[in-house]
């Protein structure tokens, strides 16, 4: 028996969506929550601290990952509108491209990491390092997911394109729908931790 | 969300001066943060900025300038979850439990002994 899932293409005529795109920003809104409860807690923590300590984390690792996160986010959107232009070589290259920035962003982070690490600077030491652990840690958790998800669509997942090409750069729309909010996340954990 | 290739074409400039736009912002954040403003002005200037940048991700990138009204409709009541969790700082400012109570002594009772 065939049984196709139905508006991954077509759109459904109540909410004029397709099923995946509502489905991600529903997810979206609940990670909207996650990480909104976790600044919240930052800003009950802030508050109450007698001192919060300021140069601790380095502010040009934290700027040059600003800046590859952005780039990845460009990337990332062009991946999709080379699929929208039918263009297969220029979207591997972008989405290529776009894994790997992200594990240079990763990378980055193991360095500032394992720096913190040597010099004791535990998530046990201060409710600064607590905070900042937790919130780049997660963030980075996001990333990690995020190269999974791509890496499936340079590899076995690309196969969808030749039997669906539209359902497959719905995919690739949602899965940067996904990135654009991880590099939105970063745009304001970059400034809270490193800079204020 | 556009299809016809003409408009992918023409958001493709867009996509790569928001990107350039997002590059300057953010150099502009720390060149900020190196004055060593006062620390509610420069929190001020660095939210204002991130907020911003966020902005041109969520209105470009994630096509939020031109949705459907599902979408919009989610994202409204994410803004009021949002809007209830970033107050709940503030309502904590007003609870004084662990707050230690003073009680001052009665002073007139003890003199006499």
């Amino acid at each position: 028996m065939d049984m196709n899932i139905p508006y991954t293409v077509e759109e459904r005529p109540d909410t004029g969506l397709t099923n995946g795109k509502l489905g991600i920003w529903l997810f979206l809104a609940s990670e909207v929550m996650l990480f909104g409860a976790l600044f919240s807690t930052y800003i009950i923590l802030r508050m109450g601290a007698p001192e919060w300590p300021h140069g601790e984390l380095n502010v040009w690792l934290g700027m040059a990952n600003t800046f590859i996160l952005i780039g990845s986010s460009v990337t990332m959107v062009m991946a999709w509108a080379s699929l929208k232009l039918n263009d297969w070589g220029k979207h591997r290259l972008y989405l290529t491209l776009t894994v790997l920035l992200s594990a240079a962003f990763l990378v980055n982070k193991y360095f500032e990491y394992a720096a913190h690490w040597s010099h004791g600077e535990l998530p046990d030491k201060s409710t600064f390092l607590a905070i900042y652990f937790t919130l780049t840690g997660l963030h980075g958790i996001h990333i990690l997911g995020g190269i999974v998800v791509m890496l499936y669509f340079l590899g076995p997942g690309a196969a969808l394109y030749k039997k669906n090409p539209e359902q497959f750069t719905n995919r690739i729309e949602y899965t940067g729908l996904y990135w654009h909010f991880v590099d939105l996340v970063w745009i304001f954990l970059f400034p809270v931790l490193y800079l204020l | 969300m556009h299809s016809d290739q003409e408009s992918i074409r023409k958001s493709i400039k867009t996509y790569w001066m928001v990107g350039a736009a997002l590059f300057v912002f953010t150099g502009i954040t720390v060149a900020v943060n190196q004055i060593h403003l006062a620390v509610p002005l420069a929190i001020t200037v660095a939210l204002i900025i991130a907020t911003m940048k966020g902005s041109m991700v969520a209105s470009i990138f994630m096509h939020l300038s031109h949705e459907k009204k599902w979408i919009y409709g989610s994202l409204i009541l994410t803004v009021i979850g949002f809007a209830i969790l970033m107050l709940v700082p503030s309502l904590t400012m007003g609870d004084n439990i662990g707050t230690p109570i003073h009680v001052e002594a009665p002073a007139a009772e003890h003199s006499g002994h």
